[in-house]
């Protein structure tokens, strides 16, 4: 057996293991579909909600704003994401890919790092031109009745932006549970249970005043601030909430990453 | 080079491997023998820090694994459980691999050429039969080009050929003066394949010695012998080291006897023979005879035991 490339004694390098992540999660038909439904719930979901807002019109117009008619889908879009940043390390697990990949990097950190830089990045570059996309068909839609909204609208560009990054970092925090729990059904309830379930418990749970004190810092609170043009009480400023949000997501990645370096595997 | 340092690990109550020392040495093939639930495969985690020691160390050419710079040129491994994403072709799941260490996507081709998986490369793993993935295993096993290569079970779910393959392809690397380590739980594939034998039990050591030596100082001789007055020659040859084993009305197994005992015992009787072989105890008979006690499932008694059969008795 020759070596081919005895000439080239190359280590691990982090370019190398982003290299490899993206492999990975290009070639995986389950990641492939999460990122379609991902661009397909915000296009078609924000288009659709246009047309349902201009054919009724006026209706239902003053009820959303036209900026939110055509981010709708991002609502749906988030699971498909949240899902795919839980499989994106569950399945290393469930199929056994994950001793491969520490034989590989038995530091193992790199791996966690460039699974997430890698995942973001992706995340964003999908979600922003199909927010795009729905944006600017769905005004168009609503411009027949002229109630649209102009991209220079003061917080218009910000909201397009901010939820791709709301996305991205939707799927950071599935990964970062997915680290810690290791399942896949494991890892998207504990995403779907701390983002959808326990903050309307705890509205009802708690009185009033203590609800209204937090609420701007639950999970979905506090993202949504970032692509919201119209905030509701009790919120924080766009970009206040969106380092809350983002501090959720690294918080489960810092745990992840403490709990995969101990864990036998 | 491998050396293995006083490594113990428990899962809860039990130890998986318990205080186990030994050195695999670069230019032979070593086997790593024992039982299922032996430890091989938990041994093979340590060493790769896939799993971590409560006590002891593991050490692959000077250094803990998790220290290398490359270690995929350090140490290739074939792991026994699946390590592979099922969605994912052979082809990616190599290039994945072979990406960390910016190892060419030539060498992915021609490893999958090597192993013989050119026709299905690009098709999913989950559709792989055991052969198949065990040839994947091999082929990122060898990508890194490394120094020592460790396989867990590679020859399960192989055909003929493939062992075949197999055999030739560890005796190649160890000619090449790499360190090549192979777990099996079978005696007689090892024998074929191994020089050096590191065998545990209960993750204990066992033996750890060269495959002559092993065979030599764990097999017995027995010698089979047919007449159809069975009855009278086991009267003849009755003494304090002989064991007797009936196996058929007119046929038995006589250990602490020579073939030329029996004969002169049964000619100056005059009793008929019509069969006297000596038999070389199979090399799993005698792998078996030494991990039997540190096997973690029995499956059966030994039959022989019951009828109060003499132990220790050699010819």
């Amino acid at each position: 057996m020759s070596a081919t490339n005895a000439g080239a004694p190359a280590g691990v390098s982090f370019s190398g293991i982003t290299n490899s992540e993206w492999t990975k999660l290009r070639s995986v038909r389950s990641s492939r579909w999460c990122l379609f439904l991902t661009a397909l719930f915000v296009i078609a979901i924000g288009i659709l909600v246009c047309l349902i807002t201009e054919s009724r019109y006026p209706d239902i117009h003053r009820a959303v704003h036209p900026l939110e008619s055509s981010l709708v889908g991002v609502n749906l879009a988030q699971f498909a994401v949240g899902v795919l940043g839980v499989l994106t390390i569950t399945a290393e697990y469930s199929t056994g890919m994950i001793r491969s990949s520490f034989c590989a990097v038995p530091k193992r950190l790199p791996v966690l790092w460039a699974k997430a830089l890698v995942f973001a990045v992706v995340t964003f570059v999908i979600s922003l031109p199909s927010i795009l996309i729905a944006f600017f068909v769905g005004q168009s839609i609503l411009s027949g009745k002229h109630i649209d909204v102009s991209i220079s609208h003061p917080g218009v560009l910000r909201s397009l932006i901010g939820a791709a990054l709301f996305l991205a970092v939707m799927g950071l925090l599935g990964l970062g549970l997915g680290a810690i729990i290791r399942t896949t059904a494991g890892g998207i309830s504990a995403l779907v249970a701390m983002v959808f379930v326990i903050p309307p418990i705890l509205e009802l749970a708690l009185p009033e005043s203590a609800y209204n004190a937090i609420s701007g810092y639950l999970p979905l609170n506090a993202g949504g601030a970032v692509w919201t043009i119209s905030p509701a009480a009790h919120t924080l400023s766009p970009w206040a909430g969106f380092a809350v949000f983002c501090a959720y997501a690294v918080v489960a990645l810092a745990i992840g990453a403490v709990l995969l370096r101990q864990r036998d595997v | 080079m491998i050396e293995v340092t006083n490594i113990t690990k428990r899962y809860g109550d039990t130890v998986a491997v318990d205080d186990l020392s030994f050195t695999v040495q670069p230019g032979v093939v070593t086997g790593f023998l024992g039982p299922n639930g032996a430890g091989k495969s938990t041994t093979m985690r340590l060493i790769l820090d896939l799993d971590a020691a409560d006590s002891g160390s593991a050490i692959v050419n000077g250094k803990p694994y998790r220290e290398h710079a490359a270690p995929l040129r350090e140490v290739g491994a074939l792991l026994e459980a699946r390590s592979v994403h099922t969605g994912r072709s052979a082809r990616d799941h190599l290039l994945a691999l072979a990406q960390t260490h910016r190892i060419p996507r030539a060498r992915v081709d021609e490893l999958i050429d090597m192993v013989g998986l050119h026709d299905v490369a690009g098709k999913r793993v989950g559709g792989f039969s055991l052969g198949m993935g065990q040839r994947l295993g091999i082929a990122q096993a060898l990508l890194g080009d490394p120094s020592t290569v460790m396989l867990d079970e590679p020859v399960n779910g192989l055909d003929p050929e493939g062992i075949q393959w197999v055999r030739h392809l560890l005796q190649g690397l160890a000619a090449e003066g790499r360190t090549v380590f192979v777990s099996s739980h079978l005696m007689s594939e090892m024998a074929q394949t191994a020089e050096h034998l590191v065998v545990i039990g209960r993750g204990r050591m066992i033996a750890d010695t060269s495959v002559e030596q092993f065979v030599a100082g764990a097999s017995k001789q027995v010698v089979r012998v047919r007449s159809p007055e069975l009855a009278r020659l086991t009267e003849a040859l009755a003494g304090p080291n002989v064991t007797i084993t009936a196996l058929e009305p007119s046929s038995a197994e006589v250990a602490g006897a020579s073939a030329e005992q029996i004969g002169d015992a049964a000619a100056a009787r005059g009793i008929t023979l019509h069969e006297l072989t000596p038999v070389q105890a199979s090399l799993e008979e005698a792998f078996m005879e030494v991990t039997q006690d540190a096997s973690q499932f029995h499956s059966v008694e030994d039959p022989a035991a019951d009828l109060g059969a003499v132990e220790g008795t050699q010819a």
